[in-house]
């Protein structure tokens, strides 16, 4: 009950937030979708930050941990502190500078432009969608099961079928309705307040979580005494190419069309100076307390279900009101994700659909944002029901939507770098991804086989070669792009 | 040169992530923490320290991209 009554304090303080934050609301979509360029450094990071993070992160990385221990931490977040923040400053930083020199308001627009192809954007819209709707799932099922674990038996006249904890779908649906009030106030501006003060929070309850935890299990090193030795090694849990093959999973970053409009965001290039250098040890700071707690896990609850173990571990040593809190923390940093990809979804339907086929002038700037706003409930309804069905464990779902964004990326970087990319090529490359994305998908029965490798890889390998190799081929056997094309996006163009 | 450096740090550190020499250590450094975790916490700390290098010696854009220029084109 106590964990409930925080639980509900803390969404409350949130809604206060976003309300407040909608005071600085300039009144027009350039504000609601990019807070009219103006964020800065730390804002910068913890909003970029914030949005990366996600139930994945949390109850994903804790449960994976306790499945296959140690390595966890190797094949994701130390990997994510070096690719992400390349991506930030390969693709991000260019794509700032392209973004604020020609007016985009989102990553189709600019494919669009670069590649001088309408059907391109017709094409990737769809696909973009569809993968952000397994990545709202993710926070929703994490959100689900860690309230569930830690409300067990609070409401025993209530919810009998949960042995008294509250119920997956009723957390849905109390998250999704906050964020979708503070981000219909102020847009991506409230996002970025809230992602601010709420990647605060899941960094601080979850270094408080781990140390409450460690003191429960009476210090650090009984803590780790008492859990499974042969989680605290790769060998037996993972192959070695399993491991390296990861190392393509965190260029999804490159291709998450809202971390897109987050850097669009910027102030100014200097403002992802701290988001660079800082993203690497916030991942740390947030990654290594899950990864040793879903390890002690393994000694305490070794029956548990991964998804679930976050939420029992906090239900068992952080007391009540701690566990409350802490489980606030878990819930901001699904949330952080969340408001992020609403006001993307929005800024993708209005910017490029509606817009780019009957024209700016045909709306209001208080019409396009109603559109955006009508658009991501419809899709926040979709994703809720599919959250009611089976649920896939967090890691697995995460992995094979972030393997479609990473497989994607070979055609961003070629835009940025590769002059003779064509837009044949470009849309190859989709196409490509798209076939054998569908087919491992299948071929793993649709994400619920958490073993499944291709040839001793991630299914992301294949994925990603289909794409770089029809974009390449494809691309070198069509008509290269004209050079008044290329001026635009090259500093040298013969 | 210094940019050449930076890049050159990367595809290192990239390599260096492929700890296979710790793939079966069981140690525990501190008491609590298997030293394949540690190893990978240390490297995270590192990539930090790598981008900070790559701000002042590889920056990817010319000065005049640089500058701050709030609504501009929105």
């Amino acid at each position: 009950m106590t964990q409930a009554v925080i639980i509900g304090g803390y969404l409350v303080l949130l809604l206060g937030l976003g309300i407040f934050s909608g005071r600085f609301f300039r009144g027009t979509s350039s504000d609601y979708f990019v807070a009219s360029r103006s964020i800065g450094s730390f804002m910068l990071l913890m909003s970029v930050f914030g949005t990366t993070m996600t139930a994945f992160a949390m109850v994903g990385s804790t449960g994976e941990a306790f499945r296959v221990g140690i390595g966890t931490y190797g094949k994701l977040a130390s990997y994510s502190g070096l690719i992400h923040s390349a991506c930030f400053f390969f693709v991000g930083l260019k794509l700032w500078e392209l973004g604020k020199r020609n007016g985009y308001l989102t990553q189709i627009q600019f494919f669009r432009d670069r590649f001088q192809s309408d059907a391109l954007g017709y094409l990737l819209f769809p696909i973009l969608v569809m993968l952000v709707v397994p990545y709202l799932l993710i926070g929703l099922l994490g959100a689900g099961a860690v309230v569930k674990g830690v409300t067990r038996g609070a409401f025993p006249e209530f919810f009998i079928a949960t042995n008294g904890a509250i119920p997956p779908w009723l957390t849905g649906l109390v998250i999704c309705s906050v964020v979708l009030c503070y981000i219909f106030i102020g847009g991506v501006r409230s996002a970025a307040w809230a992602n601010t003060f709420q990647t605060l929070v899941f960094m601080v309850m979850g270094i408080l979580a781990f140390f409450l935890i460690a003191k429960g299990l009476g210090g650090l090193e009984a803590a780790s005494a008492q859990a499974d030795e042969s989680k605290m090694v790769r060998e037996g849990n993972m192959t070695y190419l399993e491991f390296f093959s990861y190392g393509l999973i965190p260029l999804s970053v490159g291709m998450f069309p809202h971390l897109f409009q987050h850097w669009l965001t910027a102030k100014s290039a200097k403002s992802f100076r701290l988001t660079l250098i800082a993203h690497p040890v916030c991942i740390m700071l947030t990654w290594v307390p899950c990864i040793l707690i879903g390890l002690w896990a393994t000694g305490v609850f070794p029956e548990a279900k991964p998804n679930a173990v976050l939420g029992m571990m906090v239900a068992e040593f952080a007391g009540p009101i701690m566990g409350g809190l802490v489980t606030a923390g878990v819930l901001a940093a699904i949330m952080s994700s969340l408001d992020s990809q609403f006001v993307c979804l929005g800024t993708m339907f209005t910017q490029d659909i509606v817009i780019h086929k009957f024209g700016k002038g045909k709306f209001t700037d208080r019409q396009i944002m109603n559109m955006a706003r009508g658009f991501v409930v419809v899709i926040v309804l979709v994703t809720y029901g599919l959250s009611l069905l089976e649920p896939r464990q967090v890691f697995s779902l995460g992995v094979w939507c972030f393997s479609g964004f990473a497989s994607l990326f070979p055609i961003v970087f070629a835009a940025l770098y590769w002059k003779r990319v064509t837009k044949w090529g470009a849309m190859a490359g989709v196409l490509a991804t798209v076939i054998a994305w569908i087919v491992l998908f299948v071929l793993s029965d649709y994400g619920a086989n958490r073993h499944f490798l291709v040839l001793g890889a991630q299914p992301v390998v294949f994925i990603f070669l289909s794409c770089l190799v029809s974009l390449v081929v494809v691309s070198l056997f069509t008509k290269a792009p004209e050079d008044e094309i290329l001026a635009k996006f090259f500093k040298k163009v013969k | 040169m210094k940019k050449a450096f930076v890049y050159i740090l990367i595809l290192m550190m990239f390599l260096l992530h492929q700890d296979f020499w710790l793939w079966d250590d069981k140690t525990l450094i501190f008491g609590f923490i298997p030293v394949g975790l540690f190893y990978h916490t240390l490297f995270s700390i590192f990539s930090s320290g790598l981008w900070f290098l790559a701000i002042y010696w590889a920056w990817p854009l010319r000065e005049e991209e640089d500058t701050e220029d709030s609504e501009a084109n929105s």
